[in-house]
């Protein structure tokens, strides 16, 4: 295995681009990376999507964006693991250069999620559930995500406010992000008040779907110190699963393939959690940071919300996390949002990221976890 | 080069479980899905069965708050229809245990 790095970044604003189709969505993030990194070809193209049948009624993306995207003829394919997609579609990037097979491949993630709207939507979106055993019962993700967050807060005896951290520190950073969804300001005590979704989660709690595409360009190494003057190398690249169905997992409470997959990261870059300068992870509700902290090594069982209390996850703070806005306020493009974690961590790293750059970022972790942490993805980045 | 694995014999037994348990979490949704929105707002609940197994179910037939720790049974139930034609599906609810008079 060769190291790998990174060599080219493009994103699209997350929103609602009524207007534009998901391969015109896919098409203009990979041209912005193959400016980025002054390529006008690839060898090969991994596409992240997770609901292009369920959303827009349109499969075998790879073709699709291959043509659109100019790079017609070349190895294309998607990859699919809910809202993981994005993190897996660039781990396959990473061991197709990693084993030498591909010299240089497009990493693409791509969600058209306002082809469908509102109850269609939410259904559309429940093919990623257990179906017999979730689905059929009439549950969505968000719902179980309240049954998740609403038992953390029985275990550990804890009001609703104790979350609100996480997303006022999530829009305070996507307020200085101009390709974040939600670029407002949360007002501390706001949180609590905020209309109900399903119990305890509220519209503040919970990160928007959205459309969006993403890209980053990978290379091998050595070849990547003679094409730009910022590589950024990917130290640590790990996939680990857990029960589809929250409900046959034998501790609800701790995300056992978040746990599993950040540690074989770090044990592959030879790091440890405290290593670490900023954390993007999979806030699509704030129960999720608060397990994803506990899980990544970053505060010990029904500690993680503890983190969102005292400015620890600012850009200045001891982790910074969400330095973007994260899920809750870039917004989530289902299959795109691994990509837009990874594009926003080597702005961070290349010391670009402006209004959000974290002072001497020299190691990112992101992590994009599908379902509620049934995948989980984790990969740390290094300059 | 590794040798190869033995296959391992899983042993499945059909088992009947009694059909109680007790309420983990729940939860009120308030947004539900095409083909569960006519029923919305629906309480839907993490059940553990005595016997240990966790279920993921709705309450139904509830005359008061929900809260988790509380008995419930397993009823049968219309969850939903599907297509044109409103094919019924059945399946699996609980409800609270009521206090024997």
């Amino acid at each position: 295995m060769r190291d790998v790095a990174i060599i080219g970044i493009g994103q699209i604003p997350v929103g609602e681009h009524w207007d534009s189709s998901l391969r015109q969505l896919a098409a203009e993030a990979a041209q912005a990376a193959l400016r980025d990194a002054g390529l006008k070809a690839v060898d090969a193209l991994y596409v992240g999507n997770a609901f292009g049948a369920a959303f827009s009624e349109q499969t075998h993306l790879g073709a699709l964006v291959a043509d659109y995207a100019g790079l017609n003829g070349v190895e294309a394919f998607s990859v699919e693991a809910a809202d993981a997609s994005g993190g897996a579609a660039l781990r396959t990037g990473y061991l197709a250069v990693a084993s030498g097979a591909v010299d240089t491949a497009l990493v693409l993630g791509v969600e058209k999620a306002t082809d469908t709207v509102g109850d269609a939507r939410t259904r559309a979106r429940n093919v990623s559930l257990d179906a017999d055993l979730e689905a059929m019962h009439g549950a969505t993700q968000t719902a179980l995500a309240a049954l998740l967050m609403r038992r953390y807060m029985h275990e550990y005896g804890l009001e609703l406010s104790a979350f609100e951290g996480f997303s006022i520190n999530a829009h305070a950073n996507g307020a200085r992000n101009p390709n974040a969804m939600f670029r407002n300001m949360l007002k501390p005590g706001g949180f609590a008040r905020a209309p109900m979704i399903a119990d305890p989660v509220n519209l503040f709690d919970s990160a928007p779907d959205a459309d969006g595409a993403a890209a980053v360009i990978l290379t091998s190494a050595e070849r990547a110190a003679d094409l730009v003057p910022q590589p950024v190398r990917i130290t640590g690249s790990a996939v680990a699963t857990d029960t589809l169905a929250l409900h046959d997992r034998p501790d609800l409470l701790y995300l056992g393939a978040a746990n599993r997959s950040a540690y074989k990261a770090y044990a592959q870059a030879d790091i440890q959690p405290n290593d670490v300068s900023l954390f993007e992870l999979h806030d699509e509700y704030t129960v999720l940071a608060a397990l994803s902290l506990e899980a990544a090594g970053f505060a010990e069982r029904g500690q993680g919300w503890k983190l969102a209390q005292d400015g620890a996850l600012g850009l200045n703070g001891s982790l910074p996390v969400s330095t973007f806005g994260g899920l809750k306020a870039r917004g989530n493009p289902v299959g795109a949002t691994g990509v837009y974690q990874a594009v926003e961590a080597c702005l961070q790293l290349r010391g670009q990221a402006e209004d959000n750059q974290v002072p001497n970022a020299r190691i990112a972790l992101i992590q994009n976890l599908g379902g509620l942490g049934a995948t989980a993805v984790t990969h740390l980045f290094q300059v | 080069m590794n040798e190869p694995r033995k296959q391992v014999e899983v042993q499945r037994e059909q088992y009947t479980f009694a059909g109680t348990g007790e309420v983990y979490s729940y939860t009120t949704l308030q947004q539900a899905p095409e083909g569960f929105e006519d029923q919305a707002p629906y309480v839907l609940a993490l059940v553990k069965l005595d016997e240990g197994p966790m279920v993921t179910a709705q309450l139904t037939d509830l005359d008061g708050p929900v809260a988790i720790g509380d008995r419930v049974e397993m009823v049968t139930r219309k969850l939903t229809t599907e297509g044109s034609r409103g094919v019924i599906v059945y399946g699996y609810k609980f409800r609270p245990i009521l206090p024997r008079s």
